[in-house]
């Protein structure tokens, strides 16, 4: 037996940025019964949320693994916790404008997105299934309440409900995969797993890759893949748009930790693995595309557009290899700017009255907030992939590993569905700018917090588009510490 | 260090758009004059950086080579030859003219237009510099942005649909592109050991035949669609029509450019062996191209349209030059692209003239205004000449040397080419016949305005640039000839390859050997 499970080492520093997280989730919920804790809440969290990412920055270059091995901390690891961080922090700024304006400004909120953003972080920092697990009950409980969090609308109920129930679902499957592996692993600490691979699968080849399925299932949920998709759209429409937002990055990019960390580490062994994800990424980015092309609300349509972008970081699922590990980081982090980006200038525009963020209450924006309209527009042409935004460089690093390791037909799919997507991004900008509108467009009133965001996303997006070669080094240190 | 000439001329115009970002959308006048300065400024540095160009340098000039993302080996490497000085030089003085000739049309959205046009002229000179492939990707692509914008917000009727199909079409061609470009950026490193997208490191790797026929087709795709080349040219009329009269002279005048640009810098030298291998059939597609192009021409109703389709044609004659792969057709090839964006660039201001004027452009609406505007009507006659192509103006010389390159390797194909020439003298001279010649039949020309001091600007340097080069060619010919050579060079290596071994052509078309043979009377001399 192996040391690393012989000593039962407490090192709370391993968990420093989730402590935090805790202690200040925890102080709000404390106070709550107090009317100060209204305005207090998004300071308390914001606060929290700049201690957490600043004690996640020092574990960067520190491997080290503790509680009897469950927990581990590597690089790549805190890549993701960086990710998390900066896209709960943003979903924040977003956040709190809206449910003002909505009336539903509650201090919870705050609390449940700095609880979810802990599951995530445990997720991407272990080695073990069944913490793996936790960390995933620990993100979604909260975001099914998130979901449903405009309690006096219908849809938000329908989405938390649909959202729930689709994902007890999922993690039932989970479950069941775990407990597979471990039957015929007899344990679920991949380390193990790693090492007895062979004679695992010389033996219990079946439950083997039954677990594996499972657990793909399982995750293939969390990520939005098609065909674990299909409760995306109305979940999507029917929450505050907020919560949409951190929908579409922050618990995909933990699926997404999770998953390359399972199939590229833990079951690397599998070579069916790579046609599996194969035609899963197919078909994510097509069916997302294609369905992406007729919708009329835009927030179904980024609801579609996420699925679709899933596909293209799963091809770095087929691919492996470090390339494509880094790869699929640096699109998360691409994605997480321009995505939210485009989150914040929806959501913004939300807040005009009876807005619901159908395609023709875009028409005519350009007029009245020329400004919005442009970061708008710079969003739609990094998520459709035009230089010199990042999200081009995103998925030319992607396709580029892709091609080195011979996938020339996956990539030839997967920038003919980027062709595509052009199509429906550039719909927004043609709404906002080409459009005909009746009457006097309304003028958005703008707002700190969400105008942080838009500089930050914004600068994100061509900066990063520019200078791509610190994320790229930053992305490529990021690696399993525990091979 | 020597001064990075080439940085300055291309990002010269981004200055202008962040002085303009400061500029309340309201003062018109001032956002106006400063794209304008700028742009003219712009022009000023382009002018000294062909003054400064030395004319019997061989290679690459004013060449810049900086780290940009060094994990990936993708560096900022730019520098130009003859080709690309005057394609730049063409670039800065169309954006000046256009600028000039958007003063009064465009009224709504005044700040995002101007921005649009310096935006747009980054990109394309960036294009013309660009030495590494992923930086030519990027301008390439960049430039959709500016383009899309300007067809979509201030174009015609069918506005939406013309930008729209304008960049999914580019997207469809570039996009496949990107793929062979990766392609090659791997197959390098497996050469060599390096990741590089440099482009004269690439063309000293041999690449297969089976997988460069692949590589030469995506690219030539993404450079046809822009050429465009029959028949890849149906986003064309859509977008000339749509666009206003500064999109349009742009769009011919220098976007189409950058699809001939693409094969003369990018497939020739690159896929020697694959030009060859497809030079029969592109070869034929640009005679088709000629002679389709002019044969819509003539029945078209609206003078946009029809200026539009000569594009076609003129186009076609300039590929079927470069297909000549020989000094005398790509030379002329080169100089009829410089030819074509002065002269349908000029035939897009005119059209666009009129249009002011009376807001339709239907032939039949026009007629006997010669009598009203005796100055609009000399400027025009001196253009059309010119994109017919009648001697002492700049269309002869450019027609001349391709029909001549052609006539070298295959004779039918020049003779049909030529009764190109004839179709446009048809189409050109009986547009302008009923246009300007005969009595007013409308009322309603009868009090039109002749040219205004402004629009004598814009036109006045267009026509000298048409006499220069139809009279003395040689400045511009001596510039591109060093560029030329280099690039024939490369053929000839392939085409030596070939006669030592056995011939690739000949095994890939067996049933038209005659044809092929035609094609490369070279290689008979060879024999």
């Amino acid at each position: 037996m192996t040391d690393y499970v012989s000593t039962l080492s407490v090192d709370l520093s391993l968990l420093g940025p989730e402590l935090v997280l805790l202690v200040a989730a925890s102080l709000i919920l404390i106070f709550i019964p107090f009317r100060k804790m209204n305005y207090l809440a998004p300071v308390i969290a914001v606060v929290g949320f700049i201690v957490s990412f600043y004690l996640a920055m020092g574990q960067w270059s520190e491997h080290s693994s503790g509680f009897a091995g469950l927990l581990t901390c590597d690089s790549f690891g805190v890549m993701f916790k960086l990710i998390f961080l900066l896209a709960s922090f943003l979903s924040l700024l977003i956040a709190h404008r809206y449910f003002s304006v909505k009336g539903i400004n509650r201090p919870e909120f705050y609390a449940l997105l700095m609880f979810s953003t802990m599951g995530m972080m445990v997720m991407a920092n272990t080695v073990d299934l069944v913490v793996m697990f936790l960390g995933l009950e620990i993100m979604s409980i909260p975001l099914y309440v998130m979901a449903a969090f405009n309690r006096r609308s219908l849809e938000s109920n329908e989405a938390g409900i649909k959202y729930f129930i689709m994902g007890a679902f999922a993690s039932a499957f989970l479950m069941m995969g775990i407990a597979f592996v471990y039957g015929a692993a007899e344990t679920t600490d991949f380390r193990r797993i790693v090492a007895d691979f062979s004679y695992i699968v010389a033996n219990y080849k079946v439950y083997l890759y039954a677990g594996a399925a499972l657990i793909l299932v399982g995750f293939g949920f969390k990520i939005a893949a098609v065909p674990f998709h299909t409760w995306v759209p109305d979940v999507y429409q029917g929450a505050p748009t907020p919560v949409t937002a951190f929908f579409s990055v922050a618990p995909k990019a933990a699926g997404f930790a999770v998953m390359l960390r399972i199939f590229l580490y833990g079951f690397e062994g599998m070579e069916i693995l790579s046609d599996v994800f194969w035609v899963l990424a197919v078909l994510t980015m097509t069916v997302g595309n294609v369905l992406a092309l007729r919708q009329d609300n835009v927030k179904r349509m980024l609801a579609y557009s996420s699925i679709s972008h899933a596909g293209y970081i799963m091809i770095s699922l087929v691919v492996g290899g470090p390339e494509a590990i880094s790869s699929a980081i640096f699109y998360l982090v691409a994605y997480t700017f321009f995505n939210l980006g485009a989150f914040a200038v929806i959501t913004i525009l939300e807040t005009r009255s009876g807005c619901k963020s159908d395609f023709v209450e875009l028409a005519g924006i350009s007029k009245a907030n020329p400004y919005l309209a442009a970061v708008l527009a710079l969003f739609m042409f990094a998520l459709s992939g035009f230089p010199p935004t990042v999200g081009f460089f995103g998925k030319f690093y992607i396709f580029s590993a892709a091609v080195k390791s011979g996938f020339i037909w996956l990539v030839v799919i997967g920038v003919m569905n980027s062709f595509v997507s052009v199509y429906y991004y550039l719909r927004v900008i043609k709404t906002s700018y080409m459009d005909a509108h009746e009457g006097q467009p309304a003028v958005v009133k703008m707002v700190p917090s969400i105008f942080l965001v838009l500089v930050i996303t914004a600068l994100g997006t061509l900066g990063l588009g520019f200078f791509p070669q610190k994320l790229l080094e930053l992305s490529q240190s990021a690696i399993f510490a525990f091979l | 260090m020597v001064f990075d000439w080439l940085t300055l001329v291309i990002f010269f115009p981004l200055v202008g758009v962040l002085i303009m970002l400061f500029i309340p959308s309201k003062n018109h006048d001032t956002l106006k004059g400063v794209s304008l300065i700028i742009a003219f400024i712009t022009m000023l540095i382009s002018f000294g950086i062909y003054y400064m160009f030395d004319t019997l340098g061989n290679g690459m000039q004013f060449e810049i080579n900086e780290t940009w993302i060094v994990s990936l080996g993708i560096n900022y490497h730019l520098g130009i030859d003859g080709i690309s000085l005057l394609l730049i030089v063409l670039t800065t003085i169309l954006t000046v003219l256009c600028i000039l000739s958007s003063w009064n049309s465009v009224t709504v959205n005044v700040k995002g237009y101007y921005i649009s046009m310096l935006f747009l002229s980054t990109g394309m000179i960036g294009v013309f510099c660009a030495l590494d492939l992923f930086l030519f990707y990027v301008f390439w692509e960049v430039m959709l942005i500016p383009m899309y914008f300007i067809i979509g917000v201030w174009g015609g009727p069918r506005k939406i649909y013309a930008a729209i199909k304008f960049v999914l079409f580019t997207m469809f061609g570039s996009l496949l592109m990107l793929v062979a470009l990766l392609y090659l950026y791997f197959e390098y490193a497996r050469f060599s050991g390096e990741y590089t997208f440099d482009l004269f490191k690439i063309m000293d790797m041999p690449i297969a035949y089976q997988p460069q026929l692949l590589i030469f087709g995506a690219f030539a795709l993404a450079f046809a669609i822009k050429v465009p080349l029959f028949p890849f040219h149906t986003w064309l009329p859509d977008a000339h029509v749509q666009a206003p009269t500064a999109g349009s002279v742009i769009l011919a005048g220098v976007l189409l450019k950058m699809g001939t640009y693409g094969f003369v810098r990018i497939c020739l030298p690159l896929f020697p062996e694959a030009t060859l291998a497809y030079l029969p059939y592109i070869s034929i597609l640009a005679v088709i191209a000629i002679i389709y192009g002019a044969l819509v021409s003539m029945v078209q109703k609206d003078v946009k349209s029809l200026v539009a389709f000569s594009s076609v044609s003129h186009m076609g004659f300039v590929m079927l030059g470069m297909f000549a792969l020989n000094m005398e057709g790509l030379e002329g090839s080169v100089i009829q692209m410089i030819n074509h964006g002065i002269s349908t660039g000029a035939l897009f201001l005119i059209v666009g003239m009129i249009y002011e004027r009376r807001h339709t452009r239907l032939i039949e609406d026009f007629g006997g205004i010669a009598r009203v505007m005796p100055t609009f009507s000399a400027f025009f006659m001196i253009v059309v000449l010119s994109s017919i192509g009648l001697p002492f103006t700049n269309g002869f010389v450019g027609e001349f040397l391709i029909l001549l390159g052609t006539f070298k390797t295959n004779v039918t194909l020049a003779v049909l080419a030529t009764s190109g020439v004839v179709l446009a003298a048809c189409y050109m001279l009986w547009m302008y016949q009923r246009v300007i010649f005969g009595k007013v039949t409308n009322p309603e020309n009868e009090n039109l305005k002749d040219l205004t001091p402004r629009e004598k600007l814009i036109l006045v340097p267009l026509v000298l640039l048409i006499f220069w080069i139809g009279i003395y060619p040689k400045p511009f010919l001596e510039r591109i000839e060093p560029a030329v050579k280099q690039i024939l060079v490369h053929i000839d290596n392939a085409r030596l390859a070939d006669n030592g071994s056995e011939t690739i052509i000949e095994k890939t078309v067996a049933g038209e050997t005659e044809t092929v043979d035609v094609a490369f009377g070279e290689k008979e001399e060879i024999k």
